[in-house]
């Protein structure tokens, strides 16, 4: 018995499985998913430009990369020597030099404190947003337009001309608005600490504009009966924010976290032209900063490389998450 | 499209909680309005206040930008500044890198969004074998640090000998700008319902000309949107360009920016000021012309339906 019905049913739900699947595709799919069809060579056609472009510019260099980090790879070597090959050794290098170690803890610290900052005063600003009249709303959204569209590195050069040792305008407020003699010529960006609350406070100024406005189109969308029957159900601000407005916001929070992530991890211009007005290079270095360092400016491509793809797989690592959960929202 | 959709609750709501406001909480609703309001006015001067600020000392000659006095309002107003900027030959010349930047950041919008369009249209109105591994790809290219390729591409380009030419720079930009275009304008393409394709087909157009006459006149806005997003993009690029287009005559704005506050020190503020200005002109003015669409194509571009 038992050996005839395990027999049985595969042949059985083979046959089924070839009766019910075949009718299938041309009935229903054609009219739902009319829209996504094979088209044979099309679709192909269509994506080699962008195929060729990327592998030219993001797929080669990257394997180029790759070697470049199991190579010795100096001056000489650039103006042609033949590169030999050390395979680990760069990373060994990199890995156990403590330089490094600075420069990724660094790297880290700041722009989980960054996203952190801007995420948190991007929602309050989109908020306060959506509590205003009008008139004060258009003010506030010119003010915020205006941060969002400064260039970076005028943002950072005129930041440093604000906190200027010696004719900035901070201290110049701090001194005789608030009679706080220690900041008569005080250097902002000589100690590496607030060298960083001034890069923070760039990046964070530039950063929140983009957070507010994206969140605040959101907000427009949240069903407001939705609100009101909590508001109705005794609900508070909060507890509505977190149950209600926050569930329904939650792409939007993820795609500009991921974004304020990513940007913030390889921050390049900020950090790199503080340095120029007065930061001291070897205790500011950033990861994207450092590799530049090494690679461009000190001409070691080998190890650079090696930093390079250790940075790489550690900013992917960190995206990984949120790449699965944009493939899962999405429903590819 | 989007701006009806986000207009509609908008209006039902102010209309419904003027109605529903009980009268004893009116003024303390008011009072609370006009505490927010307060509070709008000082972030809107945080906010505000660097950029006032670089206009304001580019106006003032640099020895009083250099003076103990601080100067709120160019007193003695002057235009030395920009002129030492656009026209002094003993420092890298402005207008190359002007033209140069132009240039580079229009061809790379350009090509861009052709690339992009043709790209968005295939992941999304296709079923073919490779489509996820495609859209993963692009997403996966964009948590790739720019920084940590700059090394190879300048050896790749080194190598194509295009390295300080438009040309090269040019080609780095597209590809820099493409997974992000892509990934907006597929947002875009899923936005615009299929049914109406197919409503236009069965009215006898052709597949192509379905898509063309009735799909992409709805993508307008969205292509503007992307577009603007990468013009922003490439015309504020400062490290490849650093990289790739160090020679002062093949220098974009950026880089010229950062060479003449290296060559003044932090002795000529009221002058690097004027060249901070008018490299944000073009950038601010996009914005300001382009902003409702841009945060609303933004979102819908990066959030499902």
């Amino acid at each position: 018995m038992t050996t005839t019905d395990t027999g049985v049913p595969p042949a059985v739900s083979a046959v089924d499985g070839e009766r019910i699947v075949a009718p299938q595709p041309d009935e229903p799919p054609k009219r739902r998913r009319f829209s996504r069809r094979a088209g044979g060579l099309t679709p192909y056609a269509l994506l080699v430009p962008a195929s060729i472009v990327l592998a030219a510019i993001v797929g080669w260099p990257l394997i180029q990369l790759l070697i470049t980090s199991m190579q010795e790879f100096g001056r000489a070597q650039v103006f042609g020597a033949p590169p030999s090959w050390v395979w680990f050794e760069n990373y060994v290098d990199v890995l156990t030099d403590s330089t490094f170690y600075e420069v990724l803890g660094r790297s880290l610290v700041f722009a989980a404190v960054c996203v952190v900052s801007t995420m948190v005063l991007g929602t309050l600003m989109a908020l306060l947003l959506q509590r205003l009249p009008k008139g004060f709303r258009l003010l506030l959204s010119i003010g915020m337009l205006l941060a969002w569209a400064m260039p970076p590195l005028s943002a950072t050069i005129v930041w440093g001309w604000m906190f200027d040792t010696d004719y900035g305008i901070i201290n110049s407020v701090l001194v005789n608005g608030f009679g706080l003699e220690e900041f008569r010529q005080h250097s902002w960006l000589i100690d590496p600490l607030s060298f960083f609350l001034v890069a923070g406070i760039i990046i964070i100024w530039g950063a929140v504009p983009f957070v507010a406005f994206t969140l605040y189109a959101g907000l427009t969308q949240v069903p407001e009966e939705v609100l009101e029957a909590a508001q109705l159900d005794g609900a508070g601000a909060f507890k509505r924010f977190r149950l209600i407005t926050f569930p329904y916001l939650k792409p939007i929070f993820l795609i500009t976290t991921i974004l304020q992530i990513i940007w913030d991890l390889k921050v390049f211009t900020q950090i790199f032209a503080l340095q120029d007005i007065g930061g001291i290079r070897a205790l500011t270095n950033t990861l994207g900063v450092y590799i530049y360092q090494v690679s461009i400016a000190g001409g070691d491509f080998g190890t650079g490389g090696a930093i390079a793809v250790i940075t790489a797989i550690i900013l992917m690592t960190v995206s990984l998450y949120y790449v699965r959960q944009t493939i899962k929202e999405e429903e590819l | 499209m989007s701006a009806t959709t986000a207009t509609a609750p908008r209006a039902a709501r102010a209309g419904a909680s003027r109605d529903l406001a009980p009268r004893r909480r009116g003024a303390r609703n008011r009072l609370s309005t006009a505490l927010w309001s307060a509070l709008s006015v000082v972030l809107f001067a945080l906010f505000a206040f660097p950029v006032y600020w670089m206009v304001n000392t580019s106006f003032q000659p640099n020895n009083e930008v250099r003076g103990s006095e601080i100067h709120f309002w160019p007193d003695n107003f002057t235009l030395r500044n920009y002129a030492t900027v656009l026209f002094d030959p003993g420092r890298t010349p402005f207008a190359p890198a002007a033209v140069n930047s132009l240039v580079v950041t229009l061809t790379t919008v350009l090509v861009a969004l052709i690339f992009a369009f043709l790209a968005a249209i295939a992941v999304t109105r296709f079923r073919f074998k490779s489509r996820r591994g495609f859209i993963v790809m692009i997403l996966v290219i964009q948590m790739i640090p720019g920084e940590a390729m700059i090394v190879s591409i300048f050896r790749v380009i080194d190598g194509w000998h295009l390295l300080n030419t438009l040309i090269g720079l040019t080609i780095v930009y597209v590809a820099t700008v493409l997974p992000f275009t892509i990934w907006t304008l597929r947002g875009f393409v899923n936005g615009v319902p299929a049914d109406l394709e197919e409503a236009a087909m069965i009215d006898g157009c052709s597949r192509a000309g379905a898509f063309w006459r009735v799909t992409f006149p709805l993508l307008a806005p969205g292509l503007v949107a992307t577009g603007v997003f990468g013009f922003i993009q490439a015309w504020n690029e400062f490290v490849i360009a650093l990289v790739l287009n160090a020679r002062p005559e093949m220098m974009t704005l950026p880089v010229w920016l950062r060479t003449f506050l290296v060559a003044n020190g932090t002795t000529n503020w009221a002058a690097i000021m004027a060249g901070s200005t008018l490299m944000a002109i073009p950038v601010v003015v996009f914005f300001l012309i382009v902003q409702g669409r841009m945060t609303s194509g933004l979102v819908s571009g990066a959030v499902k339906g």
